[in-house]
């Protein structure tokens, strides 16, 4: 099922649900990239709230997704990251280097706004 | 005596099937009443191992087992293939070595969250991985 994009002024958001398949990561790699070119987004927030388990296949693809968005001129945020998912992260010796976290939803647009206004914008 | 109990099998062919087969695995898991942590440890497993069957092998199938001995309970996963086989297992199961341009953490990371772990392959012929987590 593809994960949907919502546009909040300056922001994508995607909300990932739990069965989230590689071809949806994949897809939605794609979808941002082309998105922040439309819409002249500053910021992409990707909320896994909802997401069971990440693995390295999903841990490598949420990096080429903020490198790409990044190369877009965009800044990624992963939020929402639930507790017993980071912990079998580190179990299993995944990180997400380079990739900016948040608590949830509502920290990751403040930092993104706060980036934002660093590099001069004026944030809606 | 070690008693299994296959509760669930589970044809991997495609990327989807890997979701649907760390799903079940977290619902034994809760049913033989592992914490939502090791529940997700497990799924974790689950994903890495079947993730290997679509990488490599394209088309396998998972088992997913209840398990005691001696009045403890467990969880046994076994990935088996009929794919190209595994040449080197020692070199496949050291941390940061990948033929797939992954990261290489899959099945060394596999090895380390779960409590048994063996790897059976010849090549030609398939690969059957067999993991054991056991209640404490």
């Amino acid at each position: 099922m593809p994960v949907p994009i919502l546009r909040q002024a300056d922001v994508l958001v995607a909300s990932i649900q739990a069965a989230l398949s590689d071809q949806d990561l994949v897809q939605l790699r794609d979808d941002f990239a082309e998105q922040i070119g439309r819409h002249r987004s500053l910021g992409v927030v990707i909320d896994l709230t909802a997401l069971d388990v990440l693995d390295s296949f999903a841990t490598r693809t949420l990096q080429s997704i903020a490198y790409a968005a990044r190369l877009r001129g965009a800044n990624t945020m992963v939020v929402g990251i639930q507790p017993e998912v980071a912990f079998a992260m580190v179990q299993l010796g995944l990180s997400l280097d380079g990739v900016a976290t948040a608590l949830d939803l509502e920290d990751g647009l403040a930092e993104l706004a706060i980036i934002a206004r660093r590099r001069g914008h004026r944030v809606r | 005596m070690v008693i299994v109990f296959v509760e669930a099998t589970i044809p991997i062919e495609r990327d989807a099937d890997i979701v649907t087969a760390r799903q079940k695995g977290r619902e034994l898991a809760a049913a033989v009443g592992f914490s939502s942590t090791e529940q997700t440890v497990i799924a974790l497993a689950i994903s890495e191992i079947a993730r290997n069957i679509v990488t490599y092998a394209g088309r396998g199938k998972v088992f997913i087992s209840r398990t005691e001995e001696g009045g403890r309970q467990g969880v046994v996963v076994v990935a088996a293939d009929e794919g190209p086989g595994i040449a080197d297992i020692e070199l496949a199961m050291r941390d940061g070595y990948s033929t797939a341009r992954s990261l290489g953490v899959g099945l060394p990371g596999t090895r380390r969250i779960m409590d048994e772990f063996q790897v059976e392959s010849s090549v030609g012929k398939g690969t059957t991985i067999r993991m054991t987590k056991w209640l404490r």
